[in-house]
């Protein structure tokens, strides 16, 4: 969507004020549609009322993302790919985070398969009040032959946990063989080719499945294929322009990826604006130490995330790889209008009473959750006092001034902690505030003992066996 | 009930009238009938024969119940009964030849790809230079080049005139360091001058900092006269462009950094750093009167960065040739977020023309090691998937939190770890065109077996 003003919108809704919606107004619902918090779906007298039919069609082709949005898979696991409407993610934010697809192959053994099945899907880390993890599995055909393809994705979809696909052959044949399995679980093909693009837009028509078109290191031969399907029906689309590893053809990735994005979004270049995939898995290609393969898969997987990939198809199920992986596509894709804090004050972990310890820490939400996460999984019963420091965490706001012991102090009172009613009336000072710890016995003199707890909070574990009750 | 039957059957089955009751048949309120999209496409002709046979099988109903004694006929005008079923009019039949089956198509299409380049970008980064040889008055071996972007980096719209640059810190006494990176320095922590020669002859470094921590009141409280030692040590050491860094305390920072700034007068050294807490005009002048460029920390504020500049360059009289901006590394993980988009802002801003921030930005890029992702032996949350070996999830830390800041517009990093500064050394080269290598098949990876 270019539209960036609500009213505009507003002259294609009924405008009637009606609060269905639960909007007070057409016009809060209009912003909520700019600001993309809200989908015209939720205007249900538009959709119902034949009336507003043709104010619907032109609203549905306002409020299009850029870069179209292709669904994969079904149900509650489902994956958006593409949607975008930015080049840069402070324009407004990057929506739908590219999809991590793991592979695996057919010529596993079952066993083997299974196992890594399993560790794809039930891979988690926990980071800022929430699970991340994998989102889909990409099976390879190996064999290139057909039934053994079939039934390992019949082994994968069994134990997949409802895991989306991408089944991954430039064989006809073995990709018919996968979608009679799996078609009605609508994975993603991959992929068309220059040379088997008539039978795989046959399939993709037949069992009704998004299609990936690969046209490696050509746009010109990329656009005409997307043109070719554009025109037989078929829109569900992934592009895959492409991904080098290594060497000079990396430059010219990059540049490919920057391109189609922007003839995506700042030139409205529809015939070419369909989500981009990317190949990290090709590092692998490159070298024979797995360090090496899998560093190399990271620093990939990093420039795609940052510059236009839309989905991408990785190998490398190490911790090492894994994490920094979701971290950073974590981190790009945070909606930057949407101010990373919990609400300031006490909360409780867990079942504390009079005999448990209140930690102190700061609103920024990773702060906050980081330090929950650190006691409630160590079964944990405490308090935590969350100070009010404009959201910034613990070290910035002791040098920035935003959490200093007065503020500490306004803020046990504005929550009316009741000291008196603890059996070792203390706060835990983050190891980082450690410098307040003078001032602060001061001001809670004869109410509350000051504590130093860890400079990290993952360190309050060990904390609480060495210092925990206070003597 | 598992078995499923079409439209077609039913009606089938109702003409064939072999039905003689339907017991626990119930239609309540409005039927809804979900159509499987996915099973075919909804065109005219479709919707007008779904629209018959479900007439069909209304009429049949119909018989059916008039068969069974219930008076249906006054329900039921014929009229309406006799259109449904009528052959498909015309302009129906129309629509739904205006809408092909589905038919390969014989030959692709023949198209051109063309995108423009950003028009917006007009203004040039600042170029810096660092370092200063016999020639300029100096004794380093080479300078450092920093700037001079007319693009966003490894944008096609323009090369980068400068591969981005790598100063690997020494410290001027022992502090904590993650595991992973400690083996590296063990042998060299008590010696600035030997750390500083490892991490050029060993780690392939383009300059290193040389931080004066012992100088904070609250570690060592070591004078500024002490810390001249270190940065003659250090200039004596490498002969690389060196940047020197204080302890970060706001009152000794300025005392420290200008007498630094005197010693290494000539060498052209990066001052770091001048931000609003402190007395700035002060590092600001030391930088003008002894050559050196300063280096303009502010905390992911853009405004604050914007004024930082404005007051060395009005104030402190610090010419545009010889400023860089720190605005904040957040690590990866720990903030990453702000202090990415806040450099992309910056350098968008700059190439748009903000001529208060057109300057070379660095990046503290160590902070990754304070990311207890990256130095933890293992996770503090015991839901959570194993965290894998630290020696190998630490060095990955740090590559990604600069690579990331390096799309963002980073000119200089401030690392640690040696393999960390290979491979961003190595993704930016190779980024820029430098590195040859064969690319292999973009479809091996299909087959591949590992």
């Amino acid at each position: 969507m270019k539209e960036t003003s609500p009213l505009n919108l507003y002259k294609q809704l009924p405008q009637t004020n009606c609060k269905k919606c639960g909007e007070e107004t057409c016009m809060a619902f209009a912003a909520g549609l700019i600001a993309r918090t809200r989908k015209v779906e939720e205007c249900t007298p538009l959709i119902d009322e034949k009336k507003y039919a043709k104010k619907l069609g032109t609203l549905r082709s306002t409020v299009a993302p850029e870069l179209k949005m292709v669904y994969v898979g079904v149900g509650e696991k489902q994956a958006k790919v593409g949607g975008e409407d930015v080049m840069y993610r402070h324009q407004m934010t990057f929506f739908n985070k590219p999809p991590f697809a793991y592979d695996v192959a057919d010529n596993m053994e079952e066993a083997k398969l299974i196992e890594r099945v399993k560790k794809i899907t039930t891979w988690r880390k926990f980071y800022i009040g929430k699970w991340q993890g994998v989102e889909m599995i990409a099976v390879r055909s190996v064999t290139d032959d057909p039934a053994k393809f079939a039934a390992a994705v019949k082994t994968v979809m069994a134990n997949g946990n409802g895991f989306p696909l991408i089944l991954c052959s430039f064989n006809p044949a073995v990709l018919k063989a996968g979608l009679e399995v799996a078609a009605k679980e609508k994975p993603l093909i991959y992929a068309a080719t220059k040379d088997n693009w008539k039978e795989v837009a046959q399939l993709a028509n037949d069992y009704k499945v998004p299609v990936t078109l690969s046209v490696p290191f050509d746009l010109d031969g990329l656009k005409s294929m997307a043109v070719t399907f554009a025109e037989m029906g078929l829109t569900d689309l992934v592009l895959d322009p492409g991904t080098a590893p290594n060497g000079k053809m990396l430059q010219q990735t990059l540049t490919n990826f920057i391109n189609l994005r922007r003839a995506a979004v700042e030139e409205a270049q529809r015939d070419i604006a369909y989500p981009v995939m990317v190949l990290p898995i090709n590092a692998w290609l490159t070298t024979d130490d797995p360090v090496r393969a899998s560093y190399w898969e990271s620093v990939l997987t990093a420039a795609f995330v940052i510059r236009g990939g839309a989905i991408m198809i990785k190998h490398s199920l190490e911790p090492h790889s894994m994490m920094p992986d979701m971290h950073l596509r974590f981190n790009i894709y945070t909606d930057p209008r949407t101010p990373v804090q919990v609400k300031p004050g006490i909360y409780k972990v867990g079942n504390p009473g009079p005999e448990s310890p209140v930690f102190l820490t700061t609103n920024f939400a990773l702060t906050y959750y980081t330090v929950e996460s650190d006691v409630a999984s160590n079964g944990i019963d405490a308090y935590i006092i969350a100070i009010n420091t404009d959201g910034i965490g613990v070290q910035a706001s002791v040098a920035g001034g935003q959490l200093s012991p007065v503020k500490i102090q306004d803020s046990f009172n504005e929550a009316a902690f009741d000291w008196s009613g603890q059996k070792y009336p203390a706060m835990v000072l983050p190891g980082m505030a450690a410098k307040f710890s003078g001032e602060l016995e001061d001001l809670f003199a004869g109410k509350a003992k000051i504590m130093v707890g860890p400079e990290d909070s993952g360190r309050i574990i060990g904390w609480m066996k060495d210092f925990w009750p206070p003597k | 009930m598992a078995e499923k039957i079409t439209l077609s059957d039913l009606n089938k089955t109702l003409t064939e009238m072999n039905v003689q009751s339907l017991e626990g048949l119930k239609i309540e309120g409005d039927v809804e009938i979900d159509l499987d999209v996915g099973a075919g496409g909804v065109g005219p002709l479709f919707a007008y024969y779904f629209g018959e046979q479900a007439a069909k099988i209304a009429m049949q109903l119909m018989e059916f119940a008039k068969a069974v004694g219930y008076p249906v006929q006054n329900l039921m005008q014929p009229v309406a009964v006799a259109q449904a079923i009528s052959p498909a009019p015309k302009d129906i039949a129309a629509a739904a030849a205006a809408v092909p089956a589905f038919k390969v198509a014989s030959a692709l299409a023949s198209a051109k790809f063309s995108v423009g380049v950003d028009k917006t970008w007009k203004h040039p980064i600042q170029e810096v230079t660092l370092g200063a040889t016999k020639a300029d008055g100096g004794s380093r071996g080479h300078v450092v080049k920093l700037g001079g972007e007319k693009a966003m980096p490894f944008f096609p719209d323009a090369a980068m005139p400068h591969a981005p640059k790598i100063t690997m810190d020494v410290f001027d006494m022992p502090i904590g360091m993650a595991k992973a990176v400690k083996m590296h320095y063990e042998d060299v922590i008590n010696s600035p001058g030997e750390w500083a020669k490892k991490a050029v002859r060993d780690f392939g470094a383009d300059m290193v900092t040389v931080h004066l921590i012992s100088t904070d009141p609250l570690l060592k409280d070591t004078s500024a006269q002490d810390a001249v030692k270190t940065v003659e040590e250090v200039l004596q050491a490498v002969d690389v462009p060196i940047c020197i860094g204080g302890s970060g305390n706001p009152d000794k920072d300025p005392v420290v950094l200008s007498k630094a700034a005197e010693v290494a007068q000539g060498e052209r050294v990066l001052i770091a750093s001048a931000n609003l807490n402190m007395d700035w005009e002060k590092i600001g002048k030391a930088c003008v009167d002894n050559g050196h460029v300063c280096l303009a920390w502010t905390q992911l504020e853009i405004n604050s960065q914007k004024e930082l500049n404005r007051k060395l360059m009005k104030v402190a009289g610090v010419p545009r040739e010889s400023i860089v901006m720190d605005p904040t590394t957040a690590a990866l993980a720990y903030g990453l977020d702000f202090a990415y988009s806040n450099m992309e802002r910056i350098r968008l801003g700059a190439l748009k023309g903000d001529d208060e921030l057109t300057f070379p930005m660095s990046s503290g890029t160590t902070n990754a090691w304070g990311v207890r992702e990256s130095w933890m032996v293992r996770s503090p949350n015991k839901d959570d998937s194993d965290w894998g070996d630290r020696m190998l999830r630490g060095p990955i830390w740090e590559i990604l939190t600069g690579y990331s800041l390096a799309m963002a517009g980073v000119d200089i990093f401030m690392m640690m770890h040696p393999t960390a500064v290979a491979y961003l050394h190595e993704i930016t080269q190779s980024l820029m065109g430098r590195i040859d290598a064969k690319t292999p098949d973009a479809n091996a990876w299909l087959k591949m077996g590992v």
